[in-house]
């Protein structure tokens, strides 16, 4: 690949060259394009003055000024020294500018752009992503070779820069490189290795570009990315979604068998079913396993579905292509839909989707019958619009819907455009031809349209006809005699030459006629067009042979005139009949075949869809539209016979993607892999529920009997480092557990049938399962179901780890007349409804008399929220105290819930205002279920924040116990030191809310968040960042 | 991806260029010169041309070629809609995008097209944050800028692009906040010569104006989502729950976008909300011909039917018409042949029509075909399709915002055949 790119580029720059050499005669002449003379050399000595100014307004007004020349394609390079000054200038605006010059001038000025290098690598070093990234993206624009160690230094630094908007640039970058210079393949292969491998949104598109720019033929680069990529490509931006989908579609090509191949599945089976043969069956029962599609591809085929919907007309097209040329053919209809939407948008979108509709079309009629009305057309179409349309009916056409197409074709037929109307009567001739039960009809339509009055839809009908007439010759001498009257008055040559083709076939069947009309051709030879002359030729040698008598004169006649024709084709025709047809002496063998030779039998013409033979370029690129290899094109590739190995995809457990790992796959692979497997996930499940306590591990059961070892086994089991922290808050986990298991049989009960409903409403969110479920085979749906029930279990409440309780002011005494109240978060959950939040009221009576009926009254909630109030309180002895407990729904918004306090005498105004932490339930969760569920959270959903923690926060006690202070959130057993998890679904809606900590060198951290209340989520990360960056 | 973009304006001079890698020399835009003069009309030009080494990708907007320059192999819709995409932005910048107002804002445009591409690759195309990048020019700015010298560069570096929600700007700030949805509908159709309903079918759109301070998160409902059939969303529309609750879910950009846009399912028999009654006759013996139409409404649910306006090319042949409307205005352009009748409003007791005669070039042969109508109209307040918001509601934020939606119904290609 890399050798045919570079051979591209020394050929554009000889292209480039002579380019210019045209220039220079071809736009020489408006307003003078060079700059050269006179009066524009003057202009630019002063623009050299302003740019030497000590004002920046003077040199921001010649910056704009020499902006301006560029920007008409004046030639402003001999002011590059006094520009390139200006490089490190504080004012954004001229730096800009002056950017912008130096991409257009510094290929031409290269030991001046020089001096510009170093402001770049300084800025290559700021604290800002944005000026580090828009250094870089100048750094890589200038096209100085010199530079290209520089530039590698800084695209490989940038790649591991923190910010993925810097390594955004980076990725392109490596195209800017690799263009200026080749030889940095193998150097910048790495480099694209290494940031495939990113999992931001914002760097996937840039660099899956690079890849098809740099290396499109490394598919072993993307095995491991695969599914990494196609789970982030919802959320990447709509440019990038374009690329990664063509990318994907030619990866899917070569790494899955064909879905397509259950059309003839059925004949190998009926046929195994008869042999007896042994070695014959085992032949076939190899090809009789049911297909069943890899998991890796219905993952694409699924994740790429919701991109139909985009507005972007290029990811519709893209999307479209991939299910064209790699989803089962079953599935495939739906993009239709989408296609014919975006018939609706500009002309130039109409007409490349029309075109691959077109060559859809040919291949599968029914995907677009449905949609026959869409492609009417109106006279306001644009003719390149109309044709295409035309071409899509014509293709659509069959017995069912022929009679309302002809009826459309008989307006179109007489529209304004000529050159569309012809084009209709071609397409009448095509429907014509390819279905036997209009032919008649449309023939006999067709010879009325000879006495229309315009000549080109007549000369178009003429050719038609003859065409038809070909196919089916005998019957129809009317029609023939008819066109022999028209040569009178038609004078397109086209239509000439075809009917005197036809009578010259058909010479026997008008055996008056055609003598007659070669006495009026020989009549007007000389001033016929040469695709007449040659037809009367043909005419004459034809009568010549069948009815010599008449017409031998006639014919030496013609031959003598065509023997000193102008154009040597004709004097050649000419000799070549004569010698044939004519017997003299020296005449060869062959005259005596002469009549066999003229009036063989010809083949009749098949009219068939220029679109024909655009189906092998892959639908959507620009090669399928020019029908013509596109430089850079690559070939889509036919399916493999036997899938290479899936397993290549799969990635180690570290990572984030290992979850996609279907378990029915590597059961199919590997048999005796199978117990291993399935154990590992019992383990994990017991591992997430005897987090809970509820539960102890497998092996600990001797141990059970001791009343309290249940919870150590339950700290055993989990991972090392986290058991320190275990530890510490060893009593109260003891004690929250009892509590917990009292009620923990109803909880989970609830618990689960929530899920249940969860599930079955949002399938789709739980990629995993689904991915299984739908590419099940009955040998499979064993451990489909097991695997279903484990990710159910995924987001099981557990208990809250306890943490001092807080306390807040909800009612001071001193404007609550003596009445105090404080309200706190027990994080318990609410007995009053599962979607509310319980809260704790405590009620001081300070004055010395007794306080009545303490009740709440006049809620003001905002839409959605609703509150379980506390019964009124009769009364409350002076210097006594009540704690009432309520629950409120908080819809999971910080909003305040505001409403009235009263007693017996007065009311007062109150409200509480949940921390966003308290909006949350803990989940328990194993490290696995966690990964999963993070790996479907990314992209929009993902919040992160670096922070500089003090070292003392680093014990991993410590940073739990700072992290549950602020969320009610679960702790996920982790099996590395660095990392910390929490997991935690919001009580509202039940959405996982993850919390990641990891700690990096020199004493930073970094914290992101998954969930899908991005809003909750970013509340959450400004509460947690300075909790966890204090002292 | 993208090499070189050229500006050429209609009388085919090349106003501006810009080149995102090295520099292709703008004689390759004489290919599409070629091009252009074989084609005859603007309209006809094809948007794919191949040339030796280049390959040249125009789209045709306000009179302004768009052609980029390309050398290998890249989907053309993607290049195309790219375009598309900067014409978008230009009008978003400078409310008009024509020739005047681009070479008025040379360096604006320079540095917008410097951002949305990077070698190539489109790099920032919401018009969120570009506009935080470089500043769209207002009249009370240039003067500000003349006097103080500072500039249209923002200079605050634009946080949007790393953000989550890449299409909205943070730090929004509204002293009203308010949010109002247009759902617009367009009746496509074509009706025969007798009157019948060839084909007929909605598509419609949802635009916002949202001025919302902070970080909204807003969610719209409709009453009868099923009738949408097939829709397309903007970036910021959450996917998931629209498949699951048929809601719409989003944080919204700022200012001006395009929310949604819908097909209502072909099962629903679309009402045509106007007739128009026709008898245009040429004669074989006389120059003279007879033209009569009339336009009344038919199912349009109550409402008054607006903005009506009736065009139609006429045949070659045609040298003049004297026509008198009962109401309205109308004009023929003896060069384009173009027809174009302005009724307003329609008042349903007395139906407005345009009578008169039509005269014909001597001696030209009688035209064949009768010319097509075109017809425009608005409906105020009506969704053809019966679509009805139920509710918009907003969370995340503490403040009421206004909230409006306006119906209309409008004429997108409707056609009478004659």
């Amino acid at each position: 690949m890399s050798s045919n790119s570079f051979a591209y580029n020394e050929q554009s720059g000889g292209g480039e060259a002579t380019e210019l050499g045209q220039e220079a005669t071809s736009t020489i002449s408006p307003s003078g394009a060079f700059g050269l003379f006179s009066s524009d050399l003057k202009k630019n000595e002063d623009l050299k003055q302003m740019l030497e100014s000590n004002k920046d307004s003077a040199k921001l007004d010649a910056m704009k000024r020499i902006v301006g020349m560029i920007a008409k394609g004046k030639n402003a390079s001999e002011l590059f020294p006094a520009v390139v000054k200006n490089v490190a200038s504080k004012n954004i605006e001229i730096k800009k500018l002056v950017y912008v010059y130096l991409v257009r001038y510094a290929e031409e000025q290269q030991d001046l752009a020089l001096l510009s290098i170093s402001t770049f690598q300084r800025a290559l070093k700021d604290p800002n992503q944005l000026i580090r990234a828009s250094a870089l993206r100048v750094l890589s624009s200038i096209r100085v070779p010199i530079i290209v160690p520089i530039m590698m230094l800084a695209i490989k630094e940038a790649a591991a820069d923190l910010s993925p908007y810097v390594r955004k640039n980076a990725a392109h970058a490596i195209q800017k490189l690799y263009s200026l210079d080749p030889e940095q393949k193998e150097m910048l292969i790495e480099v694209i290795e290494k940031l495939l491998k990113d999992k931001s949104i914002l760097v996937a598109g840039s660099v899956v570009m690079a890849f098809e720019e740099v290396c499109p033929d490394r598919i072993d680069l993307i095995h491991k990315n695969y599914r990494k990529l196609c789970n982030l490509l919802v959320d990447v931006e709509e440019w990038g979604q374009v690329v990664i989908i063509h990318m994907l579609t030619r990866y899917a090509r070569t790494q899955f068998v064909s879905p397509w191949r259950e059309d003839d599945g059925l004949e190998d089976n009926e046929k195994s079913f008869y042999d007896s043969d042994d070695e014959q069956k085992e032949k076939t029962d190899k090809r009789k396993k049911p297909y069943t599609m890899d998991p890796d591809h219905r993952l694409l085929i699924r994740n790429t579905k919701p991109l139909l919907q985009s507005r972007n007309a290029a990811v519709v097209m893209a999307v479209a292509q991939l299910y064209w040329h790699i989803s089962p053919k079953s599935e495939a209809g739906i993009i239709s839909k989408s296609l014919v939407r975006l018939l609706r948008s500009n002309r130039e979108v109409q007409y490349i989707v029309l075109q691959n509709i077109a060559t859809m079309s040919i291949q599968r009629k029914g995907m677009f019958e449905p949609y026959l009305k869409s492609f009417y057309v109106r006279s306001t179409d644009p003719t390149m619009i109309k044709t295409l349309k035309l071409e899509i009916l014509t293709n659509l056409a069959n017995e069912a819907n022929i009679s309302t197409l002809l009826r459309e074709f008989q307006t179109y037929v007489k529209s304004q455009d000529k050159q569309f109307a012809a084009a209709t009567i071609q397409t009448i001739g095509r429907c014509a031809a390819n279905i036997s039960e209009v032919t008649d009809t449309c023939l006999s339509g067709l010879v009325c349209l000879l006495s229309n009055r315009d000549e080109i839809v007549v000369a178009e009908s003429v050719v038609v006809i003859k065409k038809l007439l070909q196919m089916q010759p005998a019957q129809h001498g009317e029609i023939i005699k008819h066109m022999a009257k028209l040569l009178d008055s038609i004078t397109v040559p086209v239509a000439r030459a075809s009917i005197l083709w036809l009578i010259g076939e058909n010479c026997e069947r008008v055996p008056k006629i055609a003598p007659d009309v070669l006495r009026k051709m020989a009549k007007s030879f000389t001033s016929e067009d040469d695709l007449v002359k040659l037809q009367i030729l043909n005419l004459g040698a034809k009568l010549y042979l069948t009815n010599s008598k008449q017409t031998k004169l006639l014919t030496q006649y013609i031959l003598n005139l065509g023997k000193y024709d102008q154009n040597y084709d004709i004097r050649d025709r000419t000799r070549f009949i004569r010698q044939l047809i004519v017997p003299n002496e020296k005449s060869g063998a062959l005259s005596k075949y002469a009549k066999k030779i003229f009036l063989a039998q010809k083949p009749a013409p098949l009219l068939e869809s220029p679109f024909k033979d655009r189906d092998h370029f892959q639908l959507g690129t620009l090669s399928h539209t020019l029908n013509a290899k596109a430089a850079g094109y690559l070939e889509l590739s036919n399916w493999p016979e036997v899938a290479p190995d899936p397993s290549v995809r799969n990635v180690e457990v570290i990572d984030l993607a290992k979850e996609w790992t279907p378990a029915g796959k590597a059961k199919n692979e590997n048999p005796t892999k199978k117990f291993y497997s399935e154990s590992e996930e019992e383990e994990d499940s017991s591992d997430s529920s005897s987090d809970s306590g509820s539960e102890s591990g497998s092996e600990s059961g001797e141990e059970d009997e001791e009343g309290d070892s249940s919870e150590d086994s339950s700290e055993d089991s989990s991972s090392e480092p986290e058991s320190e922290s275990g530890r510490q808050s060893d009593t109260e986990n003891r004690r929250v557990a009892k509590r917990n298991s009292k009620t923990k049989g109803k909880g989970d009960s609830k618990d689960e049938k929530k899920e249940n409903e969860k599930s079955k409403t949002s399938d789709s969110s739980n990629a995993e399962s689904s991915s299984v479920e739908e590419s099940s085979s009955d040998s499979e749906s064993e451990s489909e179901s097991e695997s279903e029930s484990e990710s159910r279990k995924v987001t099981k409440v557990s208990t809250p780890v306890f943490v001092p309780m807080k306390t807040h002011v909800l009612l001071h005494r001193m404007s609550g007349k003596g009445l105090a109240a404080h309200y706190s978060f027990p994080r318990q959950p609410c007995i009053f409804g599962d979607k509310m939040v319980s809260v704790q009221i405590t009620l001081n009576n300070t004055t010395d008399k007794k306080i009545e009926n303490i009740h709440i009254r006049e809620k003001k909630l905002p839409i959605g929220m609703q509150m379980h109030v506390f019964n009124p309180i009769e009364s409350l002895e002076p210097e006594g105290s009540i704690t009432v407990s309520m629950g409120i729904d908080f819809c999971d918004s910080t909003q305040t819930a505001s409403f009235q306090l009263c007693t017996k005498d007065d009311c007062f105004s109150v409200n509480i205002q949940p921390p966003v932490g308290e909006l949350l339930l803990p989940v328990a969760m194993s490290e696995k279920d966690f990964k999963k569920e993070q790996g479907m959270l990314t992209g929009m959903n993902e919040t992160s924040a670096t922070i500089i923690a003090a070292p003392q926060n680093f014990p991993p006690s410590v940073i739990l116990q700072k992290v549950i202070n602020v969320a009610n959130a679960g702790v996920v057993p982790s099996g590395q030191d660095n990392i910390h998890r929490f997991a935690a679904k919001t009580v509202h809606s039940g959405s996982l809310m993850l919390v990641t900590v990891e700690l990096k060198e020199g004493s930073t951290a970094q914290l992101i968040i998954n969930t899908e209340k991005t809003v909750i989520g970013s509340v959450l990360l400004r509460e947690l960042k300075p909790v966890l960056s204090q002292g | 991806m993208i090499h070189s973009l050229f500006l050429i304006n209609s009388s085919g001079d090349i106003f501006l260029e810009k080149h995102w890698k090295s520099v292709v020399s703008r004689s390759v835009c004489d290919y599409f010169f070629e091009a252009q003069e074989r084609a005859t009309e603007a309209e006809n030009v094809p948007p794919v041309i191949p040339t030796p080494h280049h390959y040249l990708l125009s789209v045709y907007r306000h009179k302004i070629f768009f052609v980029a320059v390309i050398q290998t192999e890249v989907p053309p819709l993607f290049v195309i809609e790219f375009l598309h995409r900067v014409v978008d932005t230009f009008q978003d910048y400078f409310g008009v995008c024509s020739e005047p107002v681009i070479k008025d804002n040379v360096v604006v445009v320079y540095e917008v097209l410097e951002e949305m591409l990077d070698n190539g690759f489109p790099l920032a195309t919401e018009s969120n944050i570009l506009k935080e990048l470089i500043k769209p020019p207002t009249i009370l700015r240039t003067v500000v800028n003349t006097i103080t010298g500072s500039t249209n560069v923002g200079d605050q570096l634009p946080t949007g692009q790393l953000s989550v929600v890449p299409w909205r700007r943070t730090g929004v700030k509204y002293t009203n906040n308010e949010a109002y949805f247009d759902v617009v509908e367009e009746i496509d159709a074509i009706i025969d010569k007798s009157g019948s309903t060839i084909t007929a079918e909605i598509q419609g759109v949802i635009d916002a104006c949202v001025k919302l301070t902070g970080m909204p998160d807003l969610t719209l409902s409709f009453m009868n989502p099923r009738l949408l059939d097939d829709v397309s969303f903007h970036p910021c529309v959450r996917f998931k729950r629209w498949e699951s609750e048929r809601i719409l879910s989003f944080i919204p950009p700022d200012g001006n976008f395009r929310l949604l846009s819908y097909h209502v399912s072909a099962q629903n028999l679309v009402a045509i909300p106007v007739y128009v009654k026709h008898n245009i006759s040429f004669r074989d013996s006389s120059s003279l011909g007879r033209f009569e139409i009339t336009v009344g409404p038919k199912q349009t649910m109550g409402k008054t039917i607006e903005g009506v306006i009736v065009t139609s090319q006429m045949p070659k042949g045609v040298l003049n018409m004297s026509l008198s409307p009962s109401q309205g205005t109308h004009t023929f352009d003896p060069v384009t042949k173009m027809l174009s009748w302005d009724v307003g409003k329609i008042n349903p007791q007395k139906l407005p029509s345009l009578k008169g005669t039509v005269s014909l070039q001597a001696g030209a042969s009688r035209p064949d075909e009768n010319p097509t109508i075109n017809l425009q109209f608005k409906i105020q307040q009506l969704a053809i399709s019966g679509l009805k918001v139920n509710r918009l509601d907003m969370y995340g934020e503490k403040y009421k915002p206004f909230k409006g939606i306006k119906y209309m119904t409008k004429a997108g290609k409707f056609q009478v055949r004659t």
